[in-house]
């Protein structure tokens, strides 16, 4: 007999980062009007589309590439279980250790009482979406503990007091004279005469890391990968920040989505051919680091392992919107998004932004409390097209609309547009009728809300004299 | 052939002069065009704001008209990708695996204009004459919903006089989508800018697409800015003759 435990839980309420203040067209209002970060968007996304399309184009099986991705996901989520188990007990006999956490709040007591237990009041981190997620740099701040952003750009929104709008390139809407201004107030130490030549700014946040790479005694990272066969965790990266943080600590402390794991080493072979090409537009990751368990004499001595559930065992859960959990995070879908391009991140309310954000944020944390994001595509496909583990992301915002709670007067109006719609004669009056009221009305202007969004900025059509089906009759 | 037509209710009540010239056309090329007027929308407005249930009689509207046809022709790369790609799947959750096998297959009898004529009655000169200086949207769904590829342009470049002038960043979405250029109506409008932009810098009389909704949207910006481009649906282009 089986006891039925009910659905599983969405991501609490009160910590993380996957609800914003506003609704998508409430944020996207103020974005929209920020020409420099318009202007940075574009020019950002136009050079990592155009540099991720050439390296694309030389691979002849890149779509079977991406059907490989695509299947080896959908295996895992059919036997998530066994999997997550198996790898504990791997990385477990490698001599690390495991610990499960249901939600954001529990990740964070995991990760808060283990650096204490270290006695350090510093933590090096490499950067994480799941860490942005579960707001991990909050609350270790709320308990005394000073969290260090490496990765570059990462660094820079910390010391921007900023909140990251892209998952791989998360200060895109700041360009080099912002990054220059930020550097000089924030950053301890920062030479004044700093100019914003790049190589300059990325050698200024070089010293300053370097020191606190060599003075801190424990990491947080995040995991692209891990093997379930073998108990080895992967992290991609560009920088060589990561490499510094998995390496030299005494104690590393993973904080990693359970739908992360692959079952055999050789899984891994698509996805680091997929993922650098998709996201960086690179042939070949920079760094890549892997490690398994606890090397005695190298590498950090103490290695956790904390798996993250916060509401993907309700998105596993739900069969026409599960394949969200498919994504590596690579941003393709961001950067080919038109919508995107020019609202920026921060308007999604979400750590996950884009298309990729728009289905996954709403399931993390249960459709209402991110009812306005799957609408905030235009459903053109690009999005689809350029996902590496192809991710039908369209129709997935089909469906999460469909569950949306929807508002009473666009309901009744829609319920009526189709009563109409299924009944040909009252559908040819109500054609006759529509052109009698724009006769009545001032052409364009006589709309009532919420029909004023398109005639702010768009004339309608002329009204035909005649329309098709009394032509047709008529001929 | 005998082909149904099926008019979208877009170009039925607002854009009527895109179904006549499908249908003209077709009879020019000696095919035989029926309007079955039971048929009214796809429901695709419905199914993309949400409301699967409410598309539901729609969906079983458009198989029982336009079932008892091989083949079937729409002026709207939109509508024929809603048609093929989701009318089986409200049947299947809201109706029943019969209503939506009969969905997926007239959907596979359903095309959207140059594939009919490109895919089914093998014609790419449709011997038209056009003297005007034309640039092309591709349109999303056109592409990367119902797949129709270069057609439309493989049509375009045979009509004669027509001065073809590649627009760029054709791919990119002009920001219409249905009820999203009404919910977001400032990032559409924004996405629309650009389109717009791009349109002018090509210096074409005309800009023209497969989908009347997108030209509805590009055409009503392009108006409020008085930019002198007009907007022109490719079966009207393709319609055009000489005499």
């Amino acid at each position: 007999m089986t006891t039925f435990l009910g659905m599983p839980a969405t991501a609490p309420r009160g910590v993380g980062n996957l609800r914003g203040d506003q609704t998508f067209p409430e944020a996207a209002h103020d974005a929209l009007g920020n020409d420099q970060m318009r202007r940075n968007l574009r020019h950002a996304t136009t050079t990592i589309r155009g540099k991720s399309g050439k390296v694309i184009g030389e691979l002849p099986d890149w779509q079977r590439l991406r059907d490989a991705g695509s299947a080896i996901k959908a295996d895992v989520m059919a036997r998530l279980p066994f999997l997550l188990e198996q790898l504990e007990q791997n990385v477990t006999a490698a001599g690390g250790i495991v610990h499960w956490a249901a939600d954001a709040n529990e990740a964070n007591a995991i990760v808060t009482r283990l650096v204490k237990e270290t006695g350090s009041d510093r933590v090096i981190k490499v950067k994480s979406m799941a860490t942005q997620e579960i707001g991990l740099n909050e609350a270790l701040e709320e308990a005394g503990i000073a969290p260090v952003e490496t990765d570059l750009a990462e660094l820079i929104v910390q010391l921007g007091h900023d909140k990251p709008s892209h998952i791989l390139v998360p200060a895109i809407h700041r360009n080099r004279s912002e990054i220059r201004e930020i550097f000089l107030r924030e950053m301890p130490g920062v030479d004044p005469a700093l100019t914003d030549d790049p190589p300059v700014l990325a050698a200024a946040a070089r010293r300053y890391l370097r020191e606190t790479f060599l003075s801190t005694t424990v990491a947080v990272s995040g995991a692209n990968f891990a093997i379930a066969d073998t108990g080895t965790l992967a992290v991609v990266e560009s920088e060589g920040n990561g490499r510094m943080c998995l390496t030299l600590p005494d104690t590393l402390i993973t904080v990693m989505g359970i739908e992360k794991v692959l079952p055999t080493w050789q899984d891994l072979e698509v996805f680091l051919q997929l993922l650098p090409r998709a996201s960086t537009g690179e042939r070949m990751n920079p760094y890549t680091t892997m490690w398994t368990g606890v090397t005695p004499g190298d590498g950090p001595q103490n290695f956790h392992l904390i798996l993250l559930d916060n509401g993907r065992s309700a998105v596993l859960a739900d069969e026409a919107g599960r394949s969200a959990l498919h994504c590596i995070r690579c941003s393709a879908c961001l950067n080919v998004c038109p919508v995107y391009e020019r609202t920026g991140g921060h308007a999604y309310g979400s750590v996950y932004p884009g298309p990729i954000g728009a289905i996954l944020s709403p399931q993390l944390t249960g459709i209402e409390d991110n009812a306005s994001l799957p609408y905030a595509s235009s459903l053109c496909g690009a999005c689809f097209d350029a996902c590496p583990v192809k991710i039908d992301i369209p129709s997935i915002l089909v469906h999460l609309r469909n569950e949306v709670p929807h508002p009473r007067g666009e309901r009744a109006a829609m319920k009526a547009a189709a009563r109409i719609m299924d009944r040909p004669r009252l559908y040819a009056s109500a054609q006759r009728a529509a052109k009698l009221a724009r006769i009545a009305g001032r052409r364009g202007r006589g709309l009532p809300p919420p029909l004023t969004g398109w005639t702010a900025s768009r004339d309608l059509p002329e009204m035909p004299s005649q329309t098709f089906r009394d032509w047709w009759a008529a001929r | 052939m005998r082909i149904a037509l099926f008019a979208t209710c877009l170009a039925d009540t607002l854009f009527p002069e895109a179904a006549k010239a499908t249908a003209l056309l077709l009879e020019r090329l000696g095919h035989e065009v029926v309007f079955p007027f039971e048929q009214t929308c796809c429901g695709q407005m419905h199914v993309n704001t949400g409301y699967q249930k409410d598309a539901l009689p729609l969906v079983k509207r458009y198989v029982k008209t336009f079932d008892p046809y091989d083949v079937i022709v729409a002026p709207s790369g939109s509508c024929v990708g809603s048609i093929r790609h989701q009318h089986a799947m409200v049947a299947a959750k809201y109706g029943d695996a019969g209503l939506a096998s009969r969905a997926s297959s007239v959907g596979e009898r359903t095309y959207e204009l140059s594939e009919l004529l490109i895919d089914v009655l093998k014609i790419e000169d449709v011997g038209a004459f056009y003297p005007h200086k034309v640039t092309y949207h591709p349109t999303c769904h056109s592409l990367r919903m119902t797949r129709v590829g270069d057609k439309p342009l493989r049509l375009l470049r045979q009509v004669r006089g027509l001065d073809l002038v590649e627009l760029p960043a054709a791919e990119q979405c002009c920001g219409f989508g249905g009820t999203f250029a009404i919910k977001n109506a400032e990032t559409s409008s924004a996405m629309l800018a650009d389109k717009m932009t791009n349109i002018v810098s090509t210096g074409a009389d005309v800009c023209s697409a497969g989908d009347a909704s997108c030209l509805m949207h590009i055409g009503g910006g392009l108006s409020r800015l008085r930019s002198g481009v007009r907007t022109v649906h490719l079966a009207e282009i393709l319609a055009a003759t000489e005499s």
